[in-house]
């Protein structure tokens, strides 16, 4: 088969590099909102012991935002 | 890594000859290939080193790279698609076994999230998931070995492509699939981190349990549990 002109392979190419561009950046995604739900659970947990502590001191270091 | 890689794909390799500029599909699609396959079979080796130690964290690890692997494969269909409808002008062929087999293998991984998620015992799940990553570790090879003495007239062969070739073209493979290689073992490492940080978690919510009840967790997961 011959080979297609420029114009046209171009699209075929841009798309195949896309596609794999999309899957790692759909991936870090979902690993973001993983790492956003444990961190929120981790602020959860570190609130309900320090409530359990007697004098209940709120627990300033883990409400503190991660950059 | 992979950005240099693919700097050298449009920039230093030439234009193939035969397929001109669609070509360059390949430095994507077979590297992806390449360590998808590799992925399962290093699935395969860490699953027979849960079942030889009964460790937990091989298990992880063979979960992990499977996964990972599943991701890469689901890359190699969709690129090798684009390139099947570019090449040969449909977007897929069914009486080519290169196509085939590497469908069946993502297939058959495909079904070890549900087997996992099938068996409420852990300890069990565990096993029966090793023992399907090591046989499914084992068929990788055996296909592809399958295929390659198989006569194929239209899917190109890696080593034809790269050796037959000017040294660019071998010298931006071989870039292609160690990026490939670095990014693999980077998404493993990352999602293990993520597993460990979960499973911490919840190991944590359980002795706060103890005497909160509404704290704990449902224990179904296809993942493993540490």
């Amino acid at each position: 088969m011959p080979a297609l002109p420029l114009d046209e392979a171009g699209k075929y190419v841009a798309a195949a590099y896309l596609v794999f561009l999309a899957l790692v950046l759909i991936y870090v995604a979902i690993m973001a909102a993983k790492l956003a739900r444990i961190e929120r659970e981790v602020v959860e947990l570190a609130e309900l012991v320090e409530g359990r502590q007697p004098g209940g001191a709120p627990a300033e270091r883990a409400r503190e935002p991660v950059a | 890594m992979l950005t240099g890689a693919f700097a050298l794909v449009f920039f230093y390799a030439p234009l193939d000859a035969d397929q001109g500029f669609i070509q360059k599909i390949f430095y994507v699609h077979v590297p992806m290939a390449l360590v998808a396959l590799v992925g399962f079979m290093a699935g395969g080796v860490l699953a027979a080193l849960h079942l030889r130690t009964r460790e937990t964290k091989w298990d992880m690890r063979s979960y992990v790279t499977i996964h990972v692997s599943v991701i890469l494969a689901v890359g190699v269909l969709v690129t090798g698609s684009i390139w099947a409808r570019a090449s040969w002008g449909h977007w897929w062929i069914w009486d080519e076994p290169m196509l085939v087999s590497f469908l069946i293998v993502f297939l058959l991984y495909a079904t070890y999230w549900p087997l996992r998620f099938s068996i409420e015992d852990k300890d069990r799940q565990s096993r029966y998931a090793s023992v399907f990553a090591i046989v499914a570790g084992a068929f990788v090879p055996l296909n592809f070995t399958a295929v390659r003495m198989a006569e194929s007239f239209t899917h190109p062969e890696t080593g034809t492509m790269t050796t037959s070739g000017p040294a660019s073209v071998t010298l931006t493979f071989l870039a292609s699939l160690l990026g490939m290689t670095l990014l693999f073992v980077t998404l493993c490492k990352y999602e293990m981190a993520s597993k460990n940080a979960t499973f911490r978690l919840r190991a944590l919510r359980r002795r706060l349990a103890g005497d909160d009840d509404e704290l704990a967790l449902p224990g179904r997961s296809a993942a493993p549990q540490l």
